[in-house]
């Protein structure tokens, strides 16, 4: 047993209203610069609909994650060594610009500097690429709440089969959720395993999926093989990166922007102990429907003294193990079992774990004319409305329908039971024992799901200072390189200076 | 070595030879050497191929397989015909019209790729107007001294070699490159090169001293280790900094991590 700590995610859909917000701090802190313009470390998409970049859950075209060779070895979906190396002067799986969006600025200035006319002057959308004026056909989220949905959802890879006929068919009448999409930080991650030079890397101490910008050379194999697109391209820079975790917060035991500004506070960060010989062979378990169950197979039990003892012997600091036996994220994903991973079938073992959504489900046992209230119309409707159920199933349990219908059950119980006792009745645990919670786990689970206290949420222990690296946070700059430094720079060349100017002064 | 001259004959060669085959070559290739370990040291950070694939794919497609490969091709037939003299070529059993039929064929074969490749690499950087912001001056420096070498180089190859009458450069330019690595150069015998010959010579050597400085470096960065290494890679949180003066923001006072993304 060799025992790693990892920094890991869960989130409750139910409570993600879609805002952005997670985005949009995300965005302000790492990648509002020059050569990042298109790209979301954090985003949030309508589901169902076609995802940034677009379809990139359609492995068969994008090549990424890892799948089982003929003789059953874990191999990656780009190709072997040989191959990827012979990708590297055009690396055919790339997603172009085109399939994220073209970033854009507005001529801002033209609201102040056009000259008296009969018009209102109005800021244009400009491209940030090219400087020029252009149309704005696409973003990072154009679906936004199924909007142009029923020209572009059809083409979600996930709706595949003879149920999403109907989801097609009924659009008007379907159900939609927002996902909130980060990098997962996987045990298993494709990206790092492709990278040519060596550059990417999962930290020993936190799990942390990084970017070495200074062994980089810009072969960008990474993005092809992340099956979540999460690794992007740096166009002024050439080199790739991606989502940090946060990691200069996360040392300091802060969480990370996203979730600290996460306005539905659905977010829970925590650690999962994990036994790293064993990652492997789970990812290599032969049948995608039991994925999920090899991944749950890896993670530690933090309270066994075994594993502690085997944490301790693997240099795992004391207050970590404390930290890994109040984690939120081992509560949902392993006590309770109600947090599921995205797309298990992409074999990275993903450390981003989702509380799958109820309300689709709610919504249309009200339009069935149900009461949501009771247990037993929702106990039917969950197994009665295949076509949420299989969507989710197809997200996050590689189309196991069965264990979805499970976690929303559990949730369904734990709502009707919570509301009895809210209104003073004593609460019918029959219900409850059907789903296997006692009526102590019930009100220890609504506590973290409903009640949500940010200490509950948020359990990360600091990077011990012995290391002091815990420091970065405090020093209030950013740990990429900026462009456009006002500083003279000692090195000039092959170093991107801000070179598009999008202003009025720089127009052509 | 055959023909080793005295010190005494290179007194005969004019001054301006000497300049031009001795001096530039010498001086090209002590910034080639100290410029590529001054980059390595300093600007880690900007040690990369500079993609823009993301910008740009169709003509990448074709071109950079092409150029590359060409290149590739191009490289391996200088290094035989630069570095092996053609006592040796013929002591394997190599005739002289044998190695010339080859490596006119080959060559050709090669170069086309190469300019073709280059060709279109350079059409996308001018036509696609998001790439043609993102060129720095390193690239202007860059494609246009690439160009000319290339375009020099075959044009040697197809005046003299493929359409003329056939000039045997490896008793002239071949005989003057060695000279230089052994440290007895020999500048009288490039001086009577053809005029293409020449210019190709001499813009290689400026290509060269340029390469440090340019997106070139990207080719010490072959990553062929990656054949060899376990497929995941961890890594420990770096060491200590030492923490970072007020105003001290030189990147050379980050460690590694710190600037992962």
């Amino acid at each position: 047993m060799r025992v790693m700590a990892q920094v890991a995610m869960v989130m409750n859909l139910d409570k993600c209203i879609g805002c952005h917000t997670c985005s949009v701090t995300c965005k302000q802190t790492w990648t509002n610069r020059t050569g990042v313009e298109y790209a979301w470390f954090n985003n949030v998409e309508t589901k169902p609909g076609v995802g940034y970049p677009r379809r990139y859950e359609d492995q068969e075209q994008w090549k990424g994650g890892w799948m089982l060779d003929r003789r059953g070895r874990l191999v990656l979906r780009s190709g072997g060594r040989v191959k990827r190396l012979l990708s590297l002067f055009s690396n055919p799986d790339l997603p172009g610009i085109e399939d994220y969006y073209e970033p854009v600025t507005y001529d801002y200035d033209n609201l102040i500097s056009a000259p008296a006319g009969p018009d209102m002057p109005v800021a244009r959308p400009r491209s940030v690429l090219t400087g020029k004026p252009t149309a704005i056909t696409w973003g990072a989220n154009w679906e936004d709440g199924l909007g142009g949905a029923p020209e572009n959802a059809g083409a979600d890879p996930n709706l595949t089969g003879e149920w999403a006929e109907k989801v097609r068919f009924e659009f008007e009448q379907t159900f939609l959720f927002h996902l909130p999409r980060l990098c997962e930080h996987c045990l298993n991650p494709a990206c790092v395993s492709a990278c040519p030079s060596g550059a990417m890397y999962k930290r020993v101490e936190d799990g942390i999926v990084l970017v070495d910008q200074d062994r980089c050379r810009g072969w960008r194999m990474c993005v092809t093989a992340c099956p979540y697109k999460k690794v992007y391209v740096n166009h002024a820079t050439g080199k790739a990166e991606k989502c940090t975790f946060c990691f200069p917060r996360v040392e300091a035991g802060q969480p990370t922007v996203c979730s600290e500004t996460c306005v539905g506070r659905l977010r829970y960060l925590g650690l999962l102990l994990y036994d790293a010989d064993r990652v492997g062979e789970a990812a290599a378990t032969p049948g995608e429907k039991d994925l999920l169950d090899a991944q749950r197979g890896v993670f530690l039990d933090p309270n066994d003294p075994e594993v502690r003892a085997a944490a301790r012997e693997s240099g795992i600091p004391e207050d970590w193990l404390e930290a890994a036996r109040r984690s939120p994220v081992y509560d949902l994903v392993m006590r309770y079992k109600v947090a599921l991973p995205l797309h298990p079938e992409y074999r990275t073992m993903p450390m981003v774990w989702y509380v799958p959504p109820l309300s689709p489900v709610l919504d249309a046992v009200d339009a069935a004319g149900g009461d949501q209230d009771d247990p037993d119309h929702v106990f039917a409707a969950v197994t009665r409305l295949r076509i949420p159920l299989e969507y989710l199933a197809e997200l996050f349990t590689a189309g196991d329908a069965d264990m979805v219908a499970g976690v929303l059950m559990k949730l369904t119980a734990l709502r009707s039971y919570m509301r009895q006792r809210t209104l003073g009745e004593p609460g019918d645990e029959a219900a409850l024992r059907a789903v296997g919670l006692t009526a102590r786990e019930a009100e220890d689970l609504h506590r973290l799901l409903a009640v949500a206290k940010y200490a509950d949420r948020y359990v990360v222990p600091a990077a011990h200072k012995e290391d002091a690296a815990a420091l970065t946070a405090m020093e209030n700059r950013c740990p990429v390189e900026t462009s456009g430094d006002a500083e003279p720079r000692k090195v000039m060349l092959g170093i991107p200076a801000l070179r598009r100017d999008t202003t009025a002064e720089g127009r052509p | 070595m055959n023909a080793v001259p005295t010190p005494l004959a290179a007194a005969s060669v004019s001054g301006a030879d000497l300049l031009l085959w001795v001096a530039v070559p010498y001086v090209c290739l002590a910034v080639f050497v100290v410029g590529h370990i001054w980059r390595y040291r300093q600007d880690q950070f900007g040690w990369t191929s500079r993609t823009t694939q993301l910008l740009e794919h169709r003509w990448l497609r074709w071109g950079s397989p092409l150029f590359h490969l060409g290149a590739f091709m191009v490289i391996a037939g200088h290094v035989v015909g630069l570095a092996v003299p053609d006592a040796w070529t013929e002591a394997v059993g190599v005739t002289e019209h044998a190695y010339h039929a080859t490596a006119v064929w080959a060559g050709s074969v090669a170069g086309a790729a190469m300019v073709s490749g280059l060709g279109m690499l350079c059409a996308r950087r001018l036509l696609t107007r998001s790439i043609r912001l993102g060129t720095d001056r390193s690239d202007k420096l860059l494609f246009p001294l690439l160009s000319a070498t290339v375009l020099l180089g075959i044009a040697a190859t197809a005046t003299h070699n493929v359409f003329g009458a056939g000039y045997d450069y490896r008793s002239t330019v071949s005989v003057w490159f060695r000279g230089l690595f052994v440290l007895q150069p020999q500048p009288e015998a490039i001086a009577g090169a053809p005029l293409l010959f020449r210019l190709h010579a001499l813009t290689a050597c400026l290509l060269f001293a340029a390469w440090p400085f340019t997106r070139l470096v990207h080719v010490w960065s072959a990553p062929v280790g990656y054949l060899a290494r376990p497929y995941l890679v961890y890594r420990r949180r770096a060491a200590p900094a030492p923490a970072p003066s007020a105003g001290g923001r030189g990147r050379g006072t980050a460690s590694g991590s710190r600037r992962a993304a």
